[in-house]
């Protein structure tokens, strides 16, 4: 890396206004920092990103196709940390209107968090700990693991208590409601508005979604291992890498082979 | 359950009739012969007095609130039948000739004795009888305040959702955070932004007061809304209003489009990368009002669940149609479909008039 590498970030702000402005604050506030890109959507800034290998993200929570906690997952599984000297996770700054995920208690952690509207001295105190966090970067190796467990915890809802847990799946088949009960459910799969219940024997498609089944299930016996897969983790026969280093789960009663993103693959490590 | 504890009454109550009977004189002087013959006759009486006129109740009147004018029958003639059969069950119980009954009304204490009885039955019976109604009465005023009581919980916790709903914080936040962008930017348009929020916050906070409004200030307040989006959301956001001046007067329950259109900014336009147009319109046909919110987003289905985690639709779609259903009874209509172009379309419709209800 040159001495003259500025630091670089992307924008990604579905509203133009609060994109322009928080532009010209980090212009005002940071004037090293280069901004590579604003766009105004998930699927954007999720592609940007990974052409850019900017050293900063600023998303946006509620965006247009994608959230930006779902982008920030997506991109974590997607960031190439296998070949050597490749650029480390960019350093995660959330901006939202409403702090729903009572986050005074992110201040010290791996992602940042920024209530809108921005404020500037809140901004300076975000800007001031990037800058210590991109100086750490260019000597010790970053910590990508405290970001993955940081965004999982905001992706996952919390379990509900053991009382309210699922017994049975309820499955309609033509005129037909079926019972499944979740012991048999080898893994759930989201696709498009449904869900896909997968047992030995067969599958079902529901129409709850998969966010709302999660917390339902018990999360001893129910493992999330990918943004669209829980799999039932007494069908696990083994964890296996592939040669790009990514983990592919072989089950008990079913022949599919399930990836396991990143972000999860903390359960399946050697004892 | 009631009729044991009449018989109770009753029976304390002949006991007491026997005993000033004894201290009166009456029967043969003051000795303890005297009140037992006494208190026989007594009992015997106002126990085939309590018998006749409480089964008379049960049968005669089953239904106490309307049918209780029946007993100024039942109790003249429970008070004779039971004087009758008490004297003769008593006189038959002592071995008099049982001539008793009939021979002694002729004469003037025998007379003076069934109007006693007459009395004593009319006022107990009326006694007991407001007692129940009295009981039956407070028990009512405790269900009807628990049904008011219920009503109001349901009414205010409504009212508390619908605030949540439309004063939203990330639409108030964002709304705000643009605001804030625009004093440095562009004071005229921060001023005119300001306007609209200060108008749709009076709308917001203000709905409940009255109960119908003219339809060109709901759609001035839609208005506001689509102002404060139209800022926030750029040229993806397109807004069409359609309000024939001569509809402009017809009376609506105030924001009764708003959830619709919220509705279709929130799970329509916003999650759409490319946003889209939203038209409102209004018309008339057969004396109805037809109100229409068309958009051109993702579509009702395709909304799912938000990225929060909250279901689309909802709260505000069940809220019109209370509402509705509330003003209009069976008069009104309401259908939401999909556009096979994609996007929602929902139809309202009910009587119109331009009459204001206050």
């Amino acid at each position: 890396m040159s001495p003259a590498h500025c630091p670089t970030a992307l924008i990604a702000e579905d509203e133009p206004l609060l994109a322009a402005a928080l532009q010209a604050e980090l212009a005002r506030h940071w004037p090293e920092l280069q901004v590579l890109a604003s766009v105004s959507d998930g699927p954007s800034a999720l592609a940007q990103a990974l052409a850019l290998r900017p050293d900063v993200l600023f998303f946006d929570i509620r965006m247009p196709g994608m959230s930006g906690l779902d982008a920030a997952a997506a991109l974590a599984d997607a960031w190439d940390t296998a070949t050597p000297g490749a650029k480390s996770f960019p350093a995660l700054v959330f901006v939202t209107a409403y702090d729903q995920y009572a986050v005074q208690a992110f201040e010290a952690q791996a992602v940042d968090y920024l209530l809108k509207p921005v404020q500037a001295e809140r901004l300076q105190k975000t800007i001031q700990k990037l800058r210590l966090t991109l100086a750490a970067t260019r000597t010790s190796a970053p910590d990508f693991e405290a970001t993955l467990n940081q965004l999982r915890g905001l992706l996952t809802a919390p379990p509900t208590p053991q009382a309210n847990r699922l017994q049975h799946i309820q499955a309609s088949v033509g005129n037909a409601i079926h019972l499944v009960p979740v012991a048999d459910v080898v893994y759930l799969e989201a696709a498009d508005k449904y869900v896909r219940v997968l047992t030995a024997s067969r599958e079902y498609l529901i129409r709850t979604a998969l966010k709302e089944l999660l917390p339902q299930l018990d999360p001893a016996q129910f493992w999330q291992i990918h943004r669209g897969t829980v799999v039932n983790s007494g069908c696990v026969a083994l964890a296996a890498r592939d040669e790009q280093g990514r983990l592919n789960l072989s089950l008990r009663g079913r022949p599919e082979r399930l990836a396991v993103s990143r972000l999860f693959a903390h359960q399946f490590k050697a004892m | 359950m009631r009729g044991w504890r009449w018989l109770l009454a009753s029976a304390t109550l002949n006991t007491v009739i026997a005993l000033v009977l004894t201290l009166a004189g009456q029967g043969h002087g003051l000795g303890l012969r005297a009140l037992g013959v006494n208190l026989l006759y007594s009992q015997c009486i106002g126990l085939a007095i309590w018998a006749l006129i409480d089964l008379g109740r049960v049968w005669l009147t089953p239904d106490e609130a309307t049918q209780w004018p029946r007993l100024f029958g039942i109790v003249p003639s429970g008070v004779v039948l039971g004087y009758l059969g008490g004297t003769l069950a008593a006189d038959t119980l002592l071995g008099k000739s049982s001539q008793g009954g009939l021979a002694l009304l002729q004469s003037g204490q025998g007379l003076g004795l069934l109007l006693m009885s007459l009395a004593v039955g009319g006022v107990c019976t009326y006694y007991f009888m407001s007692q129940a109604r009295l009981a039956s009465v407070r028990e009512e005023a405790a269900r009807a305040s628990a049904r008011a009581e219920a009503a109001q919980r349901q009414a205010a916790e409504s009212q508390l959702k619908l605030l949540q709903t439309q004063l939203e914080p990330h639409m108030l936040f964002n709304t705000l955070a643009n605001l804030r962008v625009l004093v440095g930017l562009d004071p005229a348009r921060a001023q005119a932004m300001l306007d609209h929020l200060i108008a749709y916050l009076r709308a917001t906070l203000g709905a409940s007061r009255v109960t119908r409004h003219p339809l060109r200030d709901e759609f001035d307040r839609l208005a506001d809304y689509l102002a404060l989006m139209a800022v926030r959301m750029g040229p993806r956001l397109t807004v069409s209003l359609d309000l024939p001046a001569e509809l402009g007067a017809a009376q609506v329950p105030p924001l009764l489009l708003q959830p619709l259109v919220e509705n279709s900014i929130r799970h329509g336009l916003e999650p759409k990368l490319d946003g889209g147009r939203i038209t409102v319109q209004a018309r008339q046909a057969d004396g109805r009002l037809l109100l229409t919110v068309t958009d051109t987003g993702q579509g009702f289905q395709a909304a799912g669940t938000l990225a929060d985690g909250r279901s689309a639709g909802g709260f505000g779609l069940t809220q019109v149609r209370e509402r509705l259903h509330t003003c209009y009874g069976d008069q009104a209509a309401m259908e939401i479909g999909a556009i096979t172009s994609g996007g929602t379309r929902v139809d309202i419709s009910f009587p119109l008039s331009t009459v204001a209800l206050t």
